[in-house]
């Protein structure tokens, strides 16, 4: 039995230990904001937080969360009012939205550490996360218009 | 297993996590007779909330943001008051294939007329309500005026709904002042449900009792299963069942490419007995399949003559006394689609009946499909669509989606099946590939007095009948034969090209590297004759004028399914892209900055793009900026045309820099995004600037056109940096990137 928290919420799974974080969230508990893409950790949008830290759920084992605290996009702010899900949707960042929850994460993970990020950093930080529809320009914009707005 | 349609969707509800799923509300109060319903796509119902169907699927282009709102600017409903219902497939709509950047172009004034009966039909209400003439009054803001009077939507539903539908031909369009919503920048409906994770895409929906199903298919196209050995799989906890899937007979199409499934109560254990799975393979015909010297083949083949697709004057006797020529072969590989959400559907089959939710781009296409390999009648079949996580044409195929229908009546549980990424990359149907070689002839002044280009790939066409050897002449007006060029002698020819690869459409399909070939050679042109490119394309485009049949020498032009009357090949507004994307990059103050210029019509667009390239620290090739300007006459929602070409910069960029899906023994090489890589958030440019013209014009489409120019354009601009001439993608290749 592994015990995690997840959004906040005390959880017990019944699984191997061995399955990838990804499919616990997605097929044990229905979270499916999480999305499978490679299932390497090339694309990046199976991201979650692991006691604040970015993860790669498809790659990370249920069992390395046991005792530990996982957020999932459905669980960075109670009613999308996250300071990044407000600029993607104030920039119209997403197309077809698939990759969003994982750029989504990885950014508020960067916000926590950098409040202000330079260029460098946005790049370096959102670089394993893919988009095929191409948004990156307007992701760069909206994570500068978080960094603003929660600076404020 | 009998289950009856109600059961069907109340099991779909209750089994759902709390979110959003896209279908949320049907057009159920049409039949209880309540409020107005003047055709299949409107509905006002009598508490005045207004539901717009919205019949095409949403993958990132936006067209549920922009075609309800299209029709209820015409209605003059609060945006506020409108829901958008998500339809299933259903001929009732017409057509549904979300492909060939069509939504808008082909149903603007068809759609607005179904909006404006609704509301003819309410102000009819209202007038004889206050017993006043129709036409002295006003539908806006969810209500009908007369003066400062007003009687809303939902107090006429009723009374409307009661009166005759008028016919299309007598119901008049707002003029476009009226138009309070659209031609502009409009909201994303569906941006909260995406940032929160709540937005249902095709892996996202379960019933009760579902197992998941990966399957191992051959791993050459044709190929089949010997035998195999379920024992192991079936070992692995969570494993339920192993079944074979049918043997696709014939050719292709959209059938399920065979092999083996393994269904289990969760994915991480199908994928792990898949693994596990003893399967022997006999890889057919397709196994000599070497993408490498296949090449070879197709360089051979476009230096032979081909057959004529279009002919004006004599080329081969003005190559024969021109002052010089110039010559130049081009190479596109076979290009991956790679949505960022790879196949999935979900399926469930009782009562001879079987009912599937899929991120099918077309709904109708699928229900054929499910139908043809259940053996059911269509009408037995029924198509839901979710949210599509990218599809670029590859999900306008059925196969993935009545692999989960097989799959559901087999199992008799309902079935989600789940491709990997490398499934995706492995089997995909695959952009053609392509080899061309152009050959112009100058005179003693420079001006080029001939063309010729020979282009040979095996087309879709090979996809649905095996016997096909190589393109058509119809295949050739993907920017060969529909090239405007002011040129005396021009003649393009079709060589052969069999196909040992499923071939399919991949956004902007042929046009990907006919514009790569001749906009590289245009600007190879501009060089031999130093000139400069920008001045040397439009000299090649020629003057501004509409394009003829005659001019082009060929016999007629599908034009994209439009008449030519309506949407000609149009030179002036090609010119005008290309002036307005060359100001905004200021080309004529470029200094050492190294630009690459390209423009394309496809899709009935014109798209001109300049792209700015610099070495990087590690002295490889980067993008730094980007000017791209569209004309696609007039435009409904401003901003997702702008977010389309800021994404076909990168789609483009990716295709010239990485892609490239090669074969070995007719298996493909690449699996995952290590080896079929995109462009990254650190490699996109800095700046991306669009400028979309205005215009009243008649519509054209926005998803593909943007992709073309860009490839041709980084080519060119790697020319102006290092002298480099690349004529063959990837640029991985040439070790550039």
């Amino acid at each position: 039995m592994i015990r995690l928290q997840v959004n906040g919420a005390n959880r017990e799974l019944d699984v191997d230990p061995e399955m990838p974080l990804l499919w616990a969230l997605r097929d044990v508990l229905g979270l499916t904001g999480t999305k499978y893409g490679c299932g390497q950790a090339l694309c990046g949008a199976c991201t979650v937080h692991l006691d604040g830290e970015v993860v790669r759920s498809c790659v990370t084992p249920v069992g390395r969360a046991q005792g530990r605290s996982v957020i999932t996009i459905e669980g960075l702010s109670p009613d999308g009012s996250h300071p990044l899900q407000k600029a993607w949707c104030d920039l119209a960042v997403p197309q077809c939205g698939f990759c969003q929850a994982g750029q989504i994460m990885t950014a508020a993970a960067l916000l926590a550490k950098s409040p202000k990020p330079r260029d460098e950093e946005i790049d370096h930080s959102l670089a394993g996360n893919l988009c095929r529809c191409g948004t990156y320009g307007r992701i760069r914009a909206a994570i500068k218009r978080a960094a603003e707005v929660a600076g404020e | 297993m009998a289950i009856t349609r109600r059961e069907f969707v109340g099991g779909l509800l209750i089994s759902l996590a709390a979110g959003r799923v896209l279908a949320r509300t049907r057009l159920a109060q049409a039949s209880s007779g309540a409020g107005l319903t003047p055709n299949v796509f409107v509905h006002v119902a009598p508490d005045g909330a207004v539901t717009i169907v919205c019949h095409r699927s949403e993958m990132g282009q936006g067209v549920r943001s922009t075609l309800p709102a299209l029709l209820a600017d015409e209605l003059g409903a609060d945006p506020q008051r409108v829901r958008i219902d998500q339809a299933d497939g259903d001929k009732k709509y017409g057509d549904q294939n979300t492909d060939g950047s069509s939504s808008i172009r082909n149903r603007y004034e068809e759609l607005r007329r179904v909006a404006a009966a609704a509301r003819a039909m309410l102000i009819a209400a209202a007038a004889k309500k206050w017993g006043v003439p129709a036409d002295s009054l006003q539908a806006r803001d969810h209500a009908v005026w007369n003066g400062k009077r007003s009687l809303g939507f939902g107090e006429l539903a009723d009374a409307a709904g009661k009166l005759p539908v008028p016919k299309p031909e007598e119901i008049k369009l707002r003029p476009r002042s009226e138009m309070k919503h659209v031609f502009r920048a409009l909201p994303l409906v569906d941006g909260p449900a995406i940032v929160n994770g709540a937005a249902k895409f095709g892996a996202d929906l379960r019933l009760e009792g579902m197992l998941v199903a990966v399957i191992a298919r051959p791993p050459v196209v044709g190929g089949k299963v010997v035998r195999f050995d379920p024992k192991r799989a079936l070992a692995v906890p969570g494993v339920k069942r192993v079944i074979q899937m049918p043997q696709p007979q014939g050719a292709v199409g959209f059938q399920p490419w065979g092999g083996v499934a393994v269904l289990a109560e969760n994915t991480w254990a199908a994928m792990r007995g898949r693994e596990a799975l003893q399967i022997e393979w006999d890889p057919g015909a397709n196994a000599s399949y070497d993408s490498d010297r296949y090449r070879g083949d197709l360089s051979a083949s476009v230096h032979k003559p081909g057959k004529p697709a279009r002919n004006v004057g004599d080329v081969e006797s003005a190559l024969a006394k021109a002052a010089r020529l110039v010559e130049a072969e081009y190479h596109v590989p076979h290009l991956a689609h790679v949505p960022m959400e790879p196949p999935a559907a979900l399926a469930r089959f009782g009562d001879g009946a079987c009912e599937v939710w899929a991120p099918t781009q077309n709904p109708q296409a699928a229900r054929t499909e499910i139908a043809r390999v259940l053996g059911i009648p269509e009408e037995k079949t029924t198509c839901h669509v979710t949210f599509l996580g990218g599809a670029f044409g590859r999900k306008s195929k059925a196969d993935f989606v009545s692999e989960a229908a097989f799959l559901a009546r087999e199992a008799r549980v309902p079935v989600r099946v789940q491709w990997t990424r490398e499934d995706d990359v492995r089997h995909d149907y695959y952009n053609a590939v392509n080899t061309q070689l152009l050959t112009a002839g100058l005179d003693s002044e420079g001006k080029v007095i001939a063309w010729r280009q020979r282009t040979a790939f095996p087309p879709i066409a090979t996809t649905f009948d095996a016997s096909v050897a190589g393109p058509r002449e119809g295949d050739l007006q993907q920017g060969v034969t529909d090239l405007p060029l002011a040129v005396p002698n021009v003649r393009a020819e079709t060589c052969d090209a069999p196909a040992h690869a499923r071939i399919g459409w991949l956004r902007s399909v042929y046009n990907i590297f006919h514009a790569f070939a001749a906009g590289s050679f245009i600007d190879e042109l501009a060089h031999a004759r130093k000139r400069d490119p920008r001045e040397s394309l439009l000299e090649v485009i020629g003057p501004p004028r509409i394009v003829t049949l005659a001019e082009l020498g060929i016999p007629q032009l599908r034009n994209y399914g439009a008449p030519l009357e309506k949407h000609p090949i149009d030179t002036a507004r090609l010119r005008t892209v290309i002036e307005r994307a060359t100001k905004m990059a200021n080309w004529d103050n470029r200094s050492t900055r190294a630009l690459g210029l390209a423009a394309h019509r496809s899709f009935l667009c014109y798209v001109a793009a300049v792209i700015s390239v610099v070495r990087d620290r590690a002295g490889k090739i980067a993008v730094d900026e980007a000017w791209v300007a569209a004309d696609a006459g007039t435009v409904v929602n401003v901003d997702r045309a702008r977010s389309q070409m800021e994404g076909a910069v990168l789609f483009g960029m990716s295709h010239a820099f990485y892609g490239g899906a090669t074969m070995k023994g007719g298996v493909t090489e690449q699996s995952n995004f290590h080896d079929y890589r995109l462009i990254r958030m650190s490699q996109a440019p800095r700046r991306i600037h669009v400028e979309i013209v205005e215009s009243e014009g008649p519509p054209c489409g926005i998803g593909e056109p943007g992709v073309p120019p860009i490839a041709p354009a980084i080519a060119n601009a790697i020319f102006a940096l290092t002298g480099q001439r690349i004529r063959e993608l990837p640029l991985m290749r040439a070790g550039v990137v």
